[in-house]
């Protein structure tokens, strides 16, 4: 039998550290969208409540227990990270696999607000993107998903696709603001 | 220039891609009669003043219905396309 040997989606291009702020790849071994059906999105929060701790996350808002997140993800979509969909969502929302699609990173430091703003064309100050808020925009050229998982991490998400490429426009951003800093 | 996404708040100009008129939200029925169709199709208004348009958020995948004046630049009001044709 050949063996296939899992290769996660920045194997070698991360980690990235300056001054300042650590850009690393964050594991992740399960994740599923789920976009409930026409009418059926009490029905979805209240399941996933049940199975898991958390609701279906309103617009712009992440939730975690247990070692199970959930991200809003666009228009009647959220991600379910680190656990399996629950059964009871089978036939009230539509669940795809996307464990293997993202590049997901933590972007971490002091001046991971600074590197940011370099990029995305958002107010992510803490005083008004609190932890387990979530954005979807731009970083440079790439739509993404931001969320703030500590008082100066950010989680960030783009397509795997897109992965080294986002890493090369953070990277450039975060040594630019940790040179400036400097002086 | 700045759009409202109703999900996401006001947002650069770079997030969004334009469409078409609105015009698209009314499609006829298939059994309607051929004058519909071609209006449908291929005519539009080019107006001197308040114009609705289809504009798409493409982070969050919301598509909505953007009334601006084409005179002034200004965007009078910005709504889900799911809710105006609901």
């Amino acid at each position: 039998m050949t063996r296939l040997i899992a290769k996660s989606p920045l194997a070698g291009v991360l980690p990235v550290e300056v001054e300042g702020a650590a850009l690393r790849e964050v594991a992740v071994d399960r994740m599923t969208s789920i976009a409930p059906f026409k009418g059926k999105e009490r029905a979805v929060s209240a399941a996933l409540k049940e199975a898991l701790g958390v609701g279906f996350p309103a617009p712009n808002r992440s939730a975690a227990k247990n070692g199970a997140r959930i991200v809003w993800t666009g228009r009647g979509q959220a991600m379910l990270i680190g656990a399996e969909a629950p059964e009871a969502l089978r036939g009230i929302a539509a669940l795809t696999d996307q464990s293997d699609a993202w590049a997901v990173m933590q972007l971490e430091g002091a001046l991971a607000e600074a590197a940011l703003a370099r990029l995305v064309p958002l107010d992510l100050r803490s005083g008004v993107f609190k932890r387990g808020h979530t954005a979807r925009s731009m970083l440079f050229h790439m739509t993404c998903s931001i969320t703030r998982v500590a008082p100066q991490g950010f989680e960030i998400m783009v397509m795997r696709s897109m992965g080294q490429t986002a890493v090369h426009d953070l990277a450039v951003a975060m040594r630019s603001v940790a040179a400036q800093s400097e002086g | 220039m700045r759009l409202t996404c109703p999900l996401c708040g006001a947002r650069d100009r770079r997030e969004f891609t334009y469409q078409c008129d609105a015009v698209a939200l009314d499609r006829p029925a298939a059994e309607a009669p051929p004058e519909d169709w071609h209006a449908y199709i291929h005519l539009r208004d080019n107006p001197a003043g308040e114009t609705r348009d289809l504009w798409y958020h493409d982070p969050c995948g919301s598509w909505l219905v953007v009334t601006r004046d084409t005179r002034t630049h200004a965007i009078h009001a910005t709504a889900l396309a799911a809710e105006v044709k609901r």
